[in-house]
């Protein structure tokens, strides 16, 4: 019997272990020495977290597959890390003064968000069911407790219940119908389960369908796609706003990842009957997420109504399944990361202590209080509505322009009618910021850590939309690699 | 050996029943062993296929261990949550514990 | 098939004769003289206190949950135990793989030891 690890296995997961080791050293010196542990952990973690960006970029165009086709490396998932990662690092920079200013523990929260970012990027990478099950798993239970992280708030005690157990209810979903696809075609590969498709008679196997269909229940709870999304809002509100920061982006990437294998890759010969579905869902998420949005008045779960409606939207470029769809993907992704983890960083400083002020009356007059948050605030909410001279906007053009290469028209004209539609509640925010002028003006402390990812979200939605052509050579590459 | 399909009938029915569970059940704790109800349903169909299949692959079985790690590091995390619930609200009804609408 | 297993229902017809029998026939043969400590229920011969419907510590809990975490990582040392057995070559760098893996699961536990989970007071 040979041994099948050889150095390419390594290669594939090294961003993973240098997380991973990064981590470990967060915990341990949690353990040993809490009072220099809070003092430097979200450092130690960012530098870990910069590592492993300078290893994506020694990976970039290259491809490996490793673990015996568990894992696979190539630009698609380059890039979807990269996003990852920047919504990790992002998190990481607004999380210092916040826990600070909650009281609560710092080393174990970044052991936390690390080993999270580790499942995301395990997922990213899977080509194997049960890898998508376990990388899924191992970033959704580290993620149940930082949801639940302010332990003695009641709301986000309640939020890590809920999003507990819909989350570990979506993922036995998942693996009930991993098991049917197991039982239908001998296999968990994903390259596997590709080349049992083409047998012929195959396609209409009442076990495959259901297992398909469950996985793909599965796979929606996490992107929170319509009918899967009622966990959404009250978790995105309860949990405390970094985390909410981080799992809106990063988690929406890495799930949106293993969705596009799994579809794309695994099941293309399927796709007469997961595209009626997909386009389904795409339609009636975009519709829900924005029109709901609408009615609220609480900022968090505005945005995270928001991030529904964004999840319907990367899904018509998962429905166009075609070589400009799943360029859009990680375009879309990395945009997103940055304009929403913006969003989210104005959110938390907004806010005062056990999560105060989350109305969208506390953003009247925020011109007058402090210029640039505001100014700041009004460019992401334009990026989310798509609206130029922002990341956002191009990431929508890329997308329609994938749906009407994909002639899914009717997908289309949805899509830019919620657009508009959206523009109402996006807007709305910017109107109270600029045009009501508060009797007092106070003005708002922004920790410095918390300027500097915000800056650096702002540097990079413009960015994204002046040159788009910086990235455009990653997704073509995506195009032409991995798939 | 007894046919593949016994299996999958009682695996199914595990199911079903876990899915019932979640839906009408409120105390956090019952919807905790619902989910285990159909992680282990998912387990059976997995070894069962795996002993049942062309080949007898391995792969199910290795599957299923991953599924019951998985099961009892959710369990951990789940009881510790509802016991920091319930330190506070001194009951675990999940349809009590709403603050914020579902 | 089925003939294999004829050994067990023996031992379990048996089983249930023997045991069922016991307790019948003390029943029907043996004195009956009840008072209170006779009674009242066996708690490992100590005198009992209080009902048994009592919650349980808290710290019970925790410990349970750190035990079910550590004791169900010992599933996957059994694959790995087989797949050693007949591993011709490169038994060392198996061996040092889990060494690896309980390495990891070491800091774990020096995690919960050093943050006092286990301290019962």
């Amino acid at each position: 019997m040979t041994i099948p690890v050889s150095a390419a296995d390594w290669i594939v997961i090294n961003t993973e272990l240098i997380l991973v080791g990064t981590a470990m050293i967060v915990l341990l010196l949690d353990a040993f020495n809490r009072r220099i542990s809070d003092r430097i952990s979200p450092w130690i973690t960012l530098v870990g977290v910069v590592g492993g960006l300078v290893s994506l970029g020694f990976l970039w165009g290259q491809e490996y597959t490793g673990f015996a086709g568990m894992l696979v490396i190539d630009s698609f998932s380059v890039l979807v890390k990269m996003a990852i990662l920047f919504g990790t690092g992002l998190a990481v920079l607004l999380s210092v003064d916040y826990l600070r200013r909650e009281e609560l523990a710092q080393g174990e929260y970044y052991g936390l968000l690390l080993l999270s970012t580790v499942g995301m990027l395990l997922l990213t990478s899977s080509a194997n069911l049960i890898m998508i099950f376990l990388s899924l798993e191992m970033l959704s239970i580290a993620l149940y407790v930082l949801t639940g992280y302010a332990r003695m708030r009641p709301r986000s005690q309640e939020a890590g219940m809920k999003y507990f157990l819909l989350g570990s209810f979506s993922a036995a979903i998942l693996v009930y119908g991993v098991a049917l696809i197991y039982g239908a075609l001998g296999t968990v590969d994903l390259a596997g389960v590709a080349e049992a498709l083409t047998a012929p008679g195959i396609l209409s196997n009442p076990v495959l369908l259901a297992g398909a269909g469950l996985v793909l229940v599965g796979l929606g709870f996490k992107v929170a796609a319509v009918p899967f999304q009622m966990w959404t809002p009250d978790v995105y509100e309860g949990a405390p706003s970094p985390v909410t920061a981080f799992m809106s982006v990063s988690t929406k990437a890495a799930a949106f990842a293993a969705l596009t294998r799994v579809l794309v890759f695994a099941f293309s010969d399927l796709s007469g009957v997961w595209m009626a579905v997909i386009w389904a869902i795409a339609a009636l998420t975009m519709i829900f997420g924005n029109l709901v949005a609408i009615a609220q008045n609480n900022i968090k779960r505005m945005l995270a109504y928001s991030s529904i409606a964004h999840a319907g939207y990367i899904l018509v470029a998962v429905a166009s399944a075609n070589q400009l769809g799943i360029q859009s993907i990680p375009f879309y992704l990395i945009a997103y990361t940055f304009m929403n983890i913006g969003a989210w960083a104005v959110v938390t400083v907004i806010t005062r202590k056990g999560e105060e002020g989350v109305g969208l009356s506390d953003y009247t007059g925020l011109f007058w209080r402090n210029p640039l948050l505001a100014v700041s605030m009004g460019l992401f909410m334009f990026s989310l509505a798509g609206i130029p001279p922002t990341a956002g906007f191009t990431a929508k053009i890329y997308l329609f322009m994938a749906a009407v290469n994909a002639n899914l028209i009717g997908l289309l004209i949805v899509a830019v009618v919620t657009t508009i539609i959206s523009a109402y509640f996006y807007l709305r925010v910017t109107v109270i910021m600029f045009m009501h002028r508060p009797s007092e003006v106070s003005a708002v402390h922004v920790p410095i850590a918390a300027y500097v990812a915000i800056i650096i979200a702002v540097v990079a939605t413009l960015w994204l939309f002046l040159f788009p052509n910086s990235t455009q050579a990653f997704t073509e590459a995506v195009w032409r690699m991995g798939l | 050996m007894p046919p593949l399909s016994w299996y999958l009938y009682v695996s199914a029915a595990l199911f079903a029943l876990g899915l019932f569970g979640m839906m009408t059940r409120r105390n956090s704790i019952a919807m905790l062993m619902s989910i285990e109800l159909m992680l282990n349903a998912a387990n059976i169909n997995l070894v069962a296929f795996s002993a049942y299949l062309r080949g007898h692959t391995m792969v199910g079985q290795m599957f299923a261990l991953f599924v019951i790690a998985l099961a009892a590091a959710e369990a951990a995390i789940g009881l510790a949550i509802v016991i920091n619930i319930y330190r506070t609200v001194k009951h675990i009804d999940a349809d009590e514990i709403n603050l914020m609408k579902w | 098939m089925l003939v294999q297993y004829l050994p067990f229902l023996i031992l379990f017809i048996v089983a249930v004769a023997f045991s069922g029998g016991a307790i019948l026939l003390s029943r029907l043969l043996g004195p009956k003289r009840p008072n209170p400590v006779k009674l009242a229920p066996y708690e490992s011969g100590m005198v009992p206190i209080g009902g048994t419907r009592r919650p349980f510590h808290i710290r019970y809990y925790l410990v349970a949950m750190l035990f079910i975490l550590f004791d169900i990582e010992i599933i996957f040392l059994y694959p790995w135990a087989v797949i050693y057995l007949t591993a011709r070559a490169a038994r060392l760098f198996l061996l040092l793989e889990m060494i690896v893996f309980l390495g990891v699961l070491m800091i774990g536990y020096i995690y919960i030891w050093r943050k006092g989970a286990l301290d019962w007071e």
